[in-house]
């Protein structure tokens, strides 16, 4: 075993800058087929905004390089190709209010990979069942508890089989007692093999299923490691700043 | 006694009343066809603007405006009587149409873009993120929402390009205010205008009362 795979997602000098302001200095990171990634560090540190550049929700600087399997994000034809295999999960859901939480899931398929309706329909009712909310399918998403929408926005994530999923603070706007089905979810997920990268304030969660944590300050990737090197031994002395205030109030 | 026989002549009235229907089927007729031309224009024009390069929103945008602030009667006038200096020769129905319309599209592109602008960003960031195309987008996620936003107010436009059809009475268009102004001089009595005002009421006097429902009903699911 001499040849390494090529990495599923490669992200190369990533700057991203507002008029005066930058968010992100340069980020080089590399993630492979099937690592599930988590991503901490302080508010304004610029991690969601990393996880918006790799399907182009942000534009960022054009000396910036990212591909996704080989496909350079850029605006133009192949965003779209981009986007049909990187599935996203969002901290507010962003579900469609005015369709049932199954056409929420049937409408990616049917409109981009052109499934049949009666295909994309069993997909999305099996994938429903799958987060465990199958008995939901024909409500509307104002209909349901925020965790039950979130496992909704997993599915429909989901029903266009992406190579990746990236969660963005997906248990931020969640009542406490909703967090867990959420994770519980994303942790069965974590174990299919499904590449993803997670933005998260559960410090519990990032330790027990990421393959890998990174650590980022002031729009820098500042650390990473398993999660044993950054939460039991972290090198820098911000990231030990960070967990200090997270872990210990 | 003498009012009631200058204003509500019965037997005027009555003789007058298949004149002033045969106007209110004009008016019914540039009407209608003006609010669906203003619809799709404005339909068009809202998308167009929310796509299209910097150029064309920048041509869009004086379009609106300049629709917006000249007198609907002006246009009117300007279409009938200016254009055939240029070989431009309309009839009076095209005429009215064609003024209604284009200040009609204006306005309804402005009340779409209203509506388009008040469905959250997330919605258009998560049919990025599964991939839809703009079109889809808008077709199957931005459209549906915003046509509820935006039923009152195109209500509220369908009343008033309706009402300002009475304008193209000044083409020599047949509508219902040219046909009550002829049969008053006919029978020497402004009772034909009396009716047709009431014919005006009766028709937009519902529209008006639907849009006070529809807004206190749109109002009350968005708490």
């Amino acid at each position: 075993m001499t040849t390494q795979t090529a990495p599923l997602i490669s992200i190369r000098g990533l700057v991203k800058a507002y008029d005066a302001f930058t968010v992100l200095h340069g980020i080089d990171l590399d993630i492979a087929e099937g690592e599930v990634v988590c991503v901490i560090g302080p508010s304004g540190s610029g991690k969601s905004t990393l996880i918006r550049c790799i399907n182009h929700l942000e534009a960022f600087s054009p000396d910036s390089t990212i591909t996704v399997d080989g496909i350079r994000v850029e605006p133009g034809k192949a965003l779209a190709q981009v986007r049909a295999e990187v599935g996203m999960v969002f901290q507010s859901f962003n579900l469609f209010p005015h369709m049932s939480v199954v056409r929420n899931v049937m409408l990616a398929p049917m409109r981009v990979r052109g499934t049949s309706a009666a295909e994309a329909e069993r997909k999305a009712r099996e994938l429903l069942a799958r987060v465990g909310i199958a008995e939901q399918a024909d409500k509307f998403p104002g209909q349901l508890s925020g965790g039950q929408q979130q496992r909704v926005a997993i599915a429909r994530a989901l029903a266009m089989e992406p190579k990746v999923l990236l969660f963005d603070e997906p248990t931020s706007a969640l009542d406490p007692e909703m967090v867990g089905e959420v994770l519980d979810v994303m942790r069965q997920l974590a174990g299919t093999g499904v590449t993803m990268v997670v933005v998260t304030h559960e410090m519990g969660f990032a330790r027990q299923v990421a393959d890998r944590v990174i650590f980022m300050d002031g729009g820098r990737l500042v650390e990473a490691g398993t999660p044993q090197e950054i939460f039991d031994r972290p090198s820098h002395e911000r990231t030990r700043g960070f967990l200090r205030a997270v872990l210990n109030h | 006694m003498n009012l009631l026989n200058t204003f509500f002549n019965g037997p005027v009235l009555l003789a007058s009343l298949p004149q002033l229907l045969q106007g209110l089927l004009v008016t019914l007729q540039i009407g209608i066809t003006s609010i669906i031309c203003g619809l799709i224009g404005g339909l068009f024009l809202s998308v167009t603007r929310l796509y299209a390069p910097g150029f064309a929103r920048g041509l869009i945008r004086v379009y609106i405006d300049i629709f917006r602030s000249i007198p609907l009667l002006v246009l009117l006038i300007v279409v009938y009587y200016a254009l055939p200096f240029v070989g431009i020769r309309l009839s009076p129905f095209l005429s009215a149409v064609t003024a209604l319309s284009l200040v009609s599209a204006a306005y309804t592109a402005e009340i779409f873009r209203a509506g388009i602008e008040a469905i959250p960003k997330g919605q258009f960031e998560a049919s990025a993120a599964l991939g839809l195309s703009n079109r889809h987008t808008m077709v199957d996620v931005v459209l549906p929402q915003a046509i509820r936003i935006v039923i009152p107010p195109l209500t509220n436009n369908c009343i008033n390009v309706l009402k300002d059809t009475a304008l193209a009475s000044v083409v020599a268009m047949p509508d219902l205010l040219k046909q009550a102004t002829q049969a008053q001089a006919l029978s020497a009595n402004p009772t034909p205008l009396i009716g047709a005002a009431l014919i005006y009421v009766a028709l937009l006097w519902p529209m008006v009362a639907i849009v006070g429902r529809l807004e206190k009903h749109f109002s009350r699911g968005r708490s």
